[in-house]
């Protein structure tokens, strides 16, 4: 790999990493760094009921900020981690959670990209040697090379 | 034969996936709530007429009622405002609104001017209460049953034909109009 692209592809990774944590719209800061470190995961882990591809912690409407302010509220009476993202649940769902619990009703959400992979592998395997056949099979038929045909 | 087996397969899958896609995509976005079945939390806020009078969770058991969500910067409310009336005109259940984050004035001139379906209207001005029923976008509305328990919630603008089907039909068959 060239300097150069190498360099890019450090940008890149690091413009990546800067994007996972700035918050331009939460301004409130927790008490203690150790809150805050809680609050920002917590917040960064909620999604956005109503923009639903942003978490709470990067979404400027008003139900998010009321959600922002519902963690920091918590976190502050001393709640755990988990007594903040049940509390959430139970109110708005599992689909309020990115990560959302492995039960028999969210199975197929994590089970269904490794049952895809597989059956890529499962594909692409068969095609290759397919190929692989066809190569070997056109390579015992001399008059097949001879006009051109498949095989390069 | 198998050449077509493993193609087959994966097309019936997929056709399968979209199509139960297709089928859902009207309630993409409305999601059941997290309540059902579970009591209604509890409320105690300001009314819109008089701040001074709180309406509560508590005032309200023993009966089925409904509640709406709403505001006047919502648009879909101003929509389904003419069939909250006509339902209003039904006095087949109370009818609870959350004026939810809204500003008392604009509330009180919206009901003046195109009527007021609510036999109340709380005032959730900072949306805690709201938060509590896992109001994500107003409209919404909810059917709390006798015994407090959430039993349906609609998402979006009500009409009188989800009215029907959802609501009037969860009423003790006697309270019907």
């Amino acid at each position: 790999m060239s300097r150069r692209l190498s360099f890019a592809a450090a940008v890149a990774v690091s413009m990546m990493f800067m994007s996972l944590r700035a918050s331009p719209v939460d301004v409130e800061a927790m008490p203690t760094p150790g809150l805050q470190q809680r609050y920002d995961d917590l917040t960064h882990e909620l999604r956005c009921m109503q923009c639903q591809n942003q978490s709470i912690a990067d979404s400027p409407v008003g139900l998010a900020s009321d959600l922002r302010r519902d963690v920091r509220e918590q976190l502050i009476a001393g709640k755990t981690d988990e007594e903040i993202r049940t509390a959430m649940v139970a109110r708005y769902g599992n689909f309020i959670l990115f990560r959302p619990p492995f039960r028999s009703g969210t199975a197929w959400v994590w089970i269904a990209p490794f049952l895809l992979l597989i059956l890529g592998v499962f594909v692409t395997v068969r095609i290759v040697r397919q190929r692989a056949r066809m190569v070997e099979s056109d390579a015992s038929e001399p008059d097949d090379s001879a006009e051109g045909g498949t095989s390069k | 034969m198998t050449r077509f087996l493993i193609p087959g397969l994966i097309f019936l899958l997929l056709a399968g996936v979209l199509y139960v896609g297709v089928v859902q995509s009207p309630n993409k976005s409305t999601m059941q709530s997290a309540l059902l079945g579970k009591p209604a939390p509890a409320f105690d806020l300001p009314t819109l007429d008089d701040p001074a009078t709180r309406i509560t969770s508590a005032q309200l058991a023993g009966r089925p009622w409904v509640l709406n969500v709403w505001g006047t910067w919502c648009v879909e409310c101003r929509v389904e405002h003419e069939v909250l009336m006509e339902i209003a005109g039904q006095r087949a259940v109370p009818i609870v609104g959350f004026d939810w984050k809204d500003d008392d004035d604009a509330a009180k001139e919206w009901l003046r001017q195109l009527g007021n379906p609510y036999d109340v209207v709380a005032v959730d001005k900072d949306g805690r209460a709201s938060i509590e029923f896992g109001v994500y976008g107003a409209p919404e509305t909810f059917f709390i049953d006798a015994h407090g328990i959430v039993q349906y919630r609609h998402v979006g603008a009500m009409t009188l034909d989800i009215w029907r089907r959802e609501f009037l039909s969860r009423l003790p068959k006697q309270a019907l109009p």
